[in-house]
């Protein structure tokens, strides 16, 4: 029996709806920016976040996101009256949008912050400090990392 | 579990000091699957604290995108000698602490 067109279509519409299966079960669980902007607007609400004050500290190119050294530094005179309340350390890509809170005083004497992370994509860190008066500043700085961390197997 | 601290012994009145801390923690993070599929049950420390003769200088909220084995540094004003003590608390009911003396003159 010879091959109609329309059997022919029917059996290439199966066969690619059978192959587009798999690829869905591997896509990776991942943060979007706008789980990044909720989890910002989270912690400042409705305030606004200006550009400044802030450095934040990263190799722009690491080779193994599962240990990157990240220091936090804010320009603060850390005084009674004018102090860095805390430090929010927040990322684009890893599954959760959160590194960091890192809550300080004016007994802190300088406003900085150190620690070691994980990024699991070449993706945007952001970093957000809240001062005594209720102001928000923010700096953000992209890392490219060639091995990821977080997603990976272990046996 | 073993923690490693790295606070001056000694300092001036008003002097500003870094104070480092390591401690051990696989810091799983939850998001991993084992060859056969199975999610690796989240585990990480969740909270540290440091106080200065009781009263607390620093305080961290961690999530899983702190790296295994958590390194922290921060700075304080050494006002008094006395003791600093550190608390890392987390999933499990996990607890340990630490302390470290310093004099100030």
């Amino acid at each position: 029996m010879p091959t109609t067109r329309r059997q022919f279509l029917s059996l290439a519409g199966s066969v690619t709806a059978a192959g587009a299966i798999p690829i869905i079960a591997l896509r990776p669980l991942e943060a979007t920016p706008a789980m990044l902007t909720t989890a910002i607007r989270n912690i400042v609400g409705e305030a606004q976040i200006r550009t400044g004050k802030v450095k934040l500290d990263i190799p722009p190119l690491v080779e193994n996101g599962n240990t990157v050294p990240m220091t936090v530094s804010v320009a603060s005179p850390m005084t009674a009256d004018d102090y860095v309340k805390t430090i929010h350390v927040f990322n684009e890509k890893n599954p959760q949008p959160n590194i960091g809170n890192f809550h300080l005083g004016p007994s802190s004497g300088r406003a900085q912050v150190s620690t070691r992370i994980r990024l699991a994509d070449s993706q945007k860190v952001v970093a957000i400090a809240r001062l005594s008066d209720d102001t928000f500043w923010q700096v953000a700085a992209d890392v490219v990392v060639t091995l990821a961390a977080c997603t990976e197997e272990i046996n | 579990m073993a923690a490693l601290i790295n606070a001056p012994a000694k300092a001036k009145r008003g002097e500003i000091i870094e104070i480092r801390t390591l401690t051990s923690h696989i810091m799983e993070t939850g998001f991993r699957h084992t060859a056969d599929g199975k999610l690796v049950p989240r585990d990480i420390i969740t909270s540290f604290t440091c106080r200065y003769n009781g009263a607390e200088i620093f305080r961290a909220d961690l999530f899983p995108a702190i790296a295994a084995n958590p390194y922290l540094s921060f700075f304080t004003v050494a006002k008094e000698s006395g003791k600093f003590e550190f608390e890392w608390i987390g999933d499990n009911g996990y607890s340990s602490t630490a302390s470290a003396s310093i004099i100030v003159e």
